[in-house]
C-alpha cells in the first residue's frame, strides 16, 4: 500500500469536502448548496407539480379539504372552525415558511442570529435587532399573548393555527426546507402563539410607529414656536377629512389639560438630543372607499382597498378561503397569523387604510446614577425594572442589552444605545400604545363571521393599535367607516417633542371613548373614503398629531362626488387612477414664479414639457418626471439653509405645508437662502431650484431614464435584497398623493374591488405568488398582471364547484 | 471493463447513499468502490470523476428542466453573477466530480495483499 499517496489522495479530498461544505473559504457551502439530492436543486419545483395530498393528523376533530385552483390559492373547506384554522396553518407553511419565520425573527430582535451582526453593509445588531428590543416589540408580544390567552375562543384558535405550522414544519425533511434556509444555514424552528403577536406587533410598528419626536425637539432649537407652527401646522387648507367638514362632534367625554409647566419646560423648551430614529415608510397607508347603492349601476354597494406597504418578495399577503359552518371569509391572510385580515364573507366586505396618530412618545427619565437601579417619579426615588435582552450572533458571542424598564416604558435610548450615533448622555424611555394589550386577533375572527353592521361594530371594538380606518359594506345596503383604535387624549402639541418624565403631568390622561372615534354610517353623500387624511377638521375635539397626507383622500372623494351609476369596471378603472392632483395645485406656482425669460433653451423646453404635461403621471410621461425633480430642488432651495442651522437631525416639513405656505403667501419667509447675502424673493427661489432640476432631467434624458417609469425605477425586492430572487424594472405608473401610489420599492401590495350583489363578484391582485419558493413558477406569477394594472376574478368556492376546472388540487386532512 | 463497472457502482450506490446521507457520502462511496476494483491510480480518479459529474450533472439537468429552469436562472446570478443555468448544472457536476475522483484515487491506493504493491 503506498501510505504517502493515500494520504495526500485523503487530504486532498477532505481538503475538498471543507471546501465545498463550509463558509471557510468560498462565501457559501457550495458541496451542500449544489448537491441536486439535498441543495437549492431540490427546491425546484417541477412546473407541473402535483400538490395532491392526502394527509393524517391526529389532533384534528374532523375531515378538512383544501381545493388549490389554478393561481395556487387554497379554499378551506371544514366542518370546525379550529379545523380550518389549523389547515390555514399548515398551508401558510407549507407556501411561506421562511418567510414567516424571517418575519417574526425581525420583531423579535433575532435577525443577528441568522444574518450576523451585520450584512451587506447594513447594521442588523444595532439597527434592527437592539432597535425592536428596546421599543418593546417583544415585551408588547408578550402582554398581547397573555391577552389573547384569557379569551377563549381566540386562544384555541391561536394553538390550532400554531399547530397546523408546526405539523407541516415536523413533516419536512432536511432536503425540502426552503431555499432561504439553505443559503443563510439555518434549519426552521418550531412555532409558537407568541410569533403570531410578534407578527401583529412588527405590523403595529409598520403602521402605528411612527414618530418625529426628536426631530422636532430639535428643530425647536433653530425655530420659535410661531415659526415651528407655522412649519410643522396641526392643520391643513387643502384637507378634505375622512368625516366630512360639516360634521358635528359631541361635546368631549374626557377632557384633558396640559400640565402647568407646559409652557417652561415642554413647549418653549429648547434642547437638542443626537438620537437618529430608526422609522417605518411615511407612505405607509393605504386608500379604501365604499359606495352604497344609490350611486351604482346595479344598486348594490361596491368596497374597494388597496393597503400600501413596501413590497416585497415573498409577498406579504396570501389569498384564500375559509369555509365552515359559520363562516365563508375570503380574502387575504398574513402567513404568521390566523383568520383573514382583509377581505369578505357572504354578506359584507370589509377593507382597511391605516389611522396613523402619534401613539409613540417619549420621556427624558432622571437615574439617581449610572447604576440606574432607581429613577426620579413623582418626587421620590422609584425602582427600576431590568430585561435582559440576550441577542445571538452567528459565528459569535451573544450580545446582552440590559434595557431598563419604568413607569412609562422601557427606556429606548440612553448612554448605550442611540440609534447608531454618538451618545447626548441622556435617557429616554418610549410609551408606545402598542404596548397596551388588546385583543385584535379577535376583531378578525368576528369581521370573518360578520353578518350586519351590529357584528362589525362588535367586532372593531376589540381593536386598539395600530389605529386603522375600518370601511364596511354589506350586501344589505349599508355603508360605513369607523376611524378605530384605542387612541389616547391628548392636548394640543402633546407628544410632538419630548416630554420631562420626573412625574406623572405628562403622562397620558386617558383614551378617547370608543364612541367618539370618528365614524360615520350611511352618510348622506352615499359613500365613505379614507386615505389616511386627517379624520376629521379642527373641530374635533381631541388632538390628532402626527401628519397626514391630504392629497389621495382629495382626488378620491372629488372622483366618487361626481361620480353615478358605478360599475366595477369604474373602479377599476380608479383604483389605478394616475392623475396627481398634488400636481395641479402646485405646478401653477412654477409656472407663475420660474422666471421664463431667464432660462436658457433647455430649461425652457423643460419647463415646456410641464405646462403641457397632462397631469397624469403615467409610465411614458416626461412631466412626472420634470415636476419631481423641480418640486425637489424647490424644497431643498427653501428648506436646506434654514434647517441646516442645526447639525442635529431634524424633519423637512411635509409637502402639503410648503405648497400651501406658498400659496397662500407670495412673501414666504422661509424662501430666502440664509447662506447668501442677498434676500432672495420667491421668483428668486423657483427659478434658481428649477435650473438645478434641469441639470439632473438633462443627465436623466441623456441615460435614457426621463420617462417617469424608468426615473421611478418601481421594483420588488426580496427580503433578503437578493437582486436575482426580486422583480426589477416594472413599467408601472403612479406615485406619492396619487391614487395609484406606486413609489420605487412601495405601493398597493393587495388591491381588492367588491361588489356586493346578490351573488357576490370580487376581484383582487397582489404583487407577487402564492409560493414562497423562487424556485416555484407561482413565486411571481401575479407581479405581470399587478403591474399592468389588471385584475383577477376571485372565485369563491362552493361545494358544487369542485369539478370546476379552476381546481387543479385537492388536499384531504383526515384524523386517522 | 473494471472502469466502467466501478464507475456504474459508484454512480448507483451514491445516488442510494444520498437519499439518507449527507452529501460527501460520495467520497466514502468512492473510496470504498476504489478499493474493490483495484485499478491503476489514473483510471480510478477518472472513474471517480466522470461516475460524479454525469450523475450529478444529469440530475441537476432533469430536475431544472421539469421546472423549465426557473431556479437555474435565479440561482446561477446568484452564484456566478451570470445568468447561465447550465454552466451552474456543470458546475453542480464539476464539484460531486473532484470529490469522488480524490477519494477514488485515494481507494486505488489500497492495496489489501500480502504483496508488495507494484506501480
Amino acid at each position: 500500500m503506498k501510505i504517502l499517496s493515500f494520504f495526500i489522495a485523503s487530504l486532498i479530498t477532505v481538503f475538498l469536502i471543507v471546501l465545498f461544505n463550509t463558509n471557510l473559504i468560498f462565501p457559501a457551502p457550495l458541496g451542500k448548496l449544489l448537491s441536486p439530492q439535498h441543495g437549492v436543486w431540490q427546491n425546484a419545483e417541477p412546473v407541473d407539480a402535483d400538490f395532491n395530498a392526502s394527509l393524517q393528523i391526529p389532533g384534528l376533530k374532523s375531515s378538512t379539504r383544501v381545493y388549490l385552483d389554478d393561481r395556487l390559492v387554497p379554499h378551506i373547506f371544514a366542518e370546525q372552525d379550529n379545523d380550518a384554522l389549523f389547515v390555514q396553518g399548515y398551508l401558510h407553511a407549507k407556501f411561506r415558511l421562511w418567510q414567516m419565520e424571517f418575519q417574526t425573527h425581525a420583531a423579535a430582535g433575532r435577525l443577528s442570529e441568522v444574518l450576523g451582526d451585520s450584512k451587506n453593509g447594513r447594521d442588523v445588531l444595532n439597527g434592527a435587532d437592539r432597535l425592536f428590543r428596546r421599543l418593546g416589540l417583544g415585551y408588547a408580544a408578550e402582554r398581547a399573548l397573555k391577552e389573547a390567552d384569557k379569551d377563549p375562543e381566540v386562544k384555541l384558535h391561536m394553538d390550532a393555527y400554531t399547530a397546523g405550522v408546526n405539523a407541516y414544519i415536523k413533516s419536512l425533511r432536511l432536503s425540502q426546507i426552503p431555499l432561504e434556509y439553505k443559503l443563510l444555514g439555518y434549519t426552521p424552528e418550531l412555532w409558537t402563539n407568541l410569533k403570531s403577536c410578534l407578527l401583529l406587533k412588527y405590523m403595529a410598528f409598520d403602521l402605528a410607529g411612527r414618530e418625529n419626536d426628536f426631530e422636532a425637539t430639535n428643530a425647536r432649537t433653530i425655530f420659535n414656536m410661531e415659526d415651528f407652527n407655522a412649519l410643522f401646522p396641526m392643520v391643513q387648507d387643502t384637507l378634505d377629512p375622512i368625516i366630512p367638514r360639516s360634521t358635528v362632534y359631541p361635546k368631549p367625554g374626557i377632557v384633558v389639560k396640559p400640565p402647568s409647566s407646559v409652557d417652561l419646560l415642554y413647549l418653549n423648551k429648547d434642547r437638542a438630543t443626537n438620537i437618529v430614529a430608526d422609522k417605518p415608510d411615511r407612505d405607509n397607508g393605504s386608500n379604501n372607499w365604499a359606495v352604497n347603492g344609490k350611486k351604482t349601476i346595479s344598486g348594490s354597494p361596491i368596497l374597494c382597498n388597496d393597503p400600501h406597504l413596501s413590497l416585497n418578495l415573498p409577498a406579504l399577503w396570501f389569498e384564500m378561503q375559509i369555509k365552515t359552518p359559520t363562516q365563508n371569509a375570503y380574502g387575504i391572510s398574513l402567513p404568521g397569523a390566523p383568520y383573514i385580515i382583509i377581505g369578505f364573507n357572504d354578506s359584507c366586505a370589509f377593507g382597511v387604510t391605516n389611522a396613523g396618530r402619534d401613539v409613540r412618545d417619549y420621556y427624558q427619565v432622571k437615574f439617581k446614577d449610572k447604576s440606574r437601579q432607581q429613577y426620579w417619579y413623582n418626587g421620590q426615588w422609584v425602582n427600576t425594572e431590568f430585561r435582559y435582552e440576550r441577542i445571538a450572533i452567528k459565528n459569535k458571542r451573544d450580545f446582552i442589552d440590559t434595557v431598563a424598564y419604568t413607569v412609562f416604558g422601557p427606556v429606548m435610548y440612553d448612554r448605550k444605545y442611540n440609534g447608531g450615533r454618538v451618545a447626548d448622555g441622556n435617557e429616554y424611555a418610549v410609551r408606545w400604545k402598542a404596548h397596551d394589550p388588546g385583543n385584535e386577533f379577535k376583531t378578525f375572527n368576528r369581521l370573518n363571521k360578520a353578518k350586519n353592521y351590529k357584528d362589525y361594530y362588535a367586532a372593531i371594538q376589540n381593536y386598539y393599535t395600530p389605529g386603522q380606518n375600518f370601511a364596511y359594506a354589506s350586501k344589505r345596503g349599508t355603508i360605513a367607516m369607523w376611524a378605530q383604535g384605542q387612541f389616547p387624549a391628548k392636548w394640543k402639541r402633546q407628544g410632538d417633542f419630548i416630554m420631562p418624565g420626573t412625574d406623572s403631568s405628562y403622562l397620558w390622561q386617558g383614551n378617547i371613548p370608543q364612541e367618539e372615534n370618528p365614524h360615520m354610517v350611511n352618510p348622506e353623500r352615499n359613500f365613505v373614503s379614507s386615505a389616511n387624511q386627517f379624520p376629521a377638521d379642527s373641530s374635533y375635539p381631541y388632538y390628532l398629531g402626527s401628519s397626514f397626507t391630504p392629497y389621495r383622500g382629495l382626488i378620491i372623494n372629488r372622483l366618487l362626488n361626481g361620480m353615478n351609476n358605478i360599475s366595477v369596471k369604474n373602479m377599476m378603472s380608479m383604483q389605478t387612477n394616475n392623475y396627481n392632483v398634488f400636481a395641479e395645485l402646485a405646478r401653477p406656482l412654477f409656472l407663475k414664479y420660474v422666471e421664463a425669460g431667464s432660462l436658457n433653451t433647455y430649461e425652457q423646453n423643460y419647463l415646456s414639457k410641464l405646462k403641457e404635461w397632462n397631469l397624469r403621471s403615467d409610465s411614458k410621461e416626461t412631466g412626472p418626471t420634470v415636476f419631481e425633480l423641480a418640486w425637489n430642488n424647490l424644497e431643498k432651495a427653501v428648506w436646506r439653509d434654514d434647517f441646516e442651522q442645526t447639525t442635529m437631525k431634524t424633519v423637512w416639513p411635509d409637502e402639503s405645508t410648503l405648497l400651501e405656505g406658498l400659496l397662500r403667501d407670495s412673501l414666504y419667509k422661509f424662501a430666502d437662502d440664509k447662506t447668501t447675502p442677498q434676500k432672495e424673493s420667491i421668483s428668486d427661489v423657483f427659478t434658481l431650484s428649477f435650473k438645478k432640476a434641469v441639470v439632473e432631467l438633462r443627465k436623466l434624458e441623456r441615460e435614457g431614464r426621463l420617462e417617469w417609469a424608468k426615473y421611478k425605477d418601481t421594483r420588488i425586492n426580496h427580503l433578503l435584497g437578493i437582486p436575482a430572487f426580486g422583480r426589477m424594472h416594472l413599467p408601472v405608473g403612479g406615485g406619492s398623493h396619487i391614487i395609484n401610489a406606486t413609489k420605487t420599492a412601495h405601493g398597493p401590495s393587495w388591491r381588492m374591488i367588491v361588489h356586493l350583489s346578490t351573488r357576490t363578484e370580487a376581484y383582487g391582485v397582489y404583487p407577487g405568488g402564492q409560493s414562497g419558493n423562487p424556485g416555484s413558477r407561482f413565486y411571481d406569477s401575479f407581479v405581470d398582471t399587478w403591474a399592468a394594472g389588471k385584475y383577477y376574478p376571485l372565485f369563491v368556492m362552493d361545494e358544487k364547484d369542485i369539478k370546476n376546472e379552476k381546481i387543479k388540487w385537492e388536499m384531504r386532512f383526515s384524523n386517522k | 471493463m473494471k472502469f466502467l463497472v466501478s464507475a456504474v457502482l459508484i454512480s448507483l450506490i451514491s445516488f442510494i447513499a444520498c437519499l439518507y446521507l449527507p452529501w460527501w457520502s460520495i467520497a466514502v462511496v468512492s473510496l470504498l468502490v476504489a478499493i474493490v476494483f483495484p485499478q491503476k491510480p489514473l483510471w480510478s480518479f477518472f472513474a471517480g470523476f466522470f461516475a460524479l459529474f454525469i450523475l450529478w450533472t444529469i440530475l441537476a439537468f432533469i430536475i431544472s428542466s421539469s421546472n423549465n429552469h426557473i431556479l437555474a436562472h435565479r440561482m446561477s446570478l446568484v452564484i456566478l453573477k451570470n445568468d447561465s443555468p447550465f454552466v451552474l448544472m456543470l458546475g453542480t457536476g464539476l464539484i460531486g466530480a473532484l470529490v469522488a475522483g480524490f477519494a477514488a484515487l485515494a481507494g486505488s491506493f489500497v492495496r489489501i495483499t500480502n504483496k508488495a504493491s507494484d506501480g
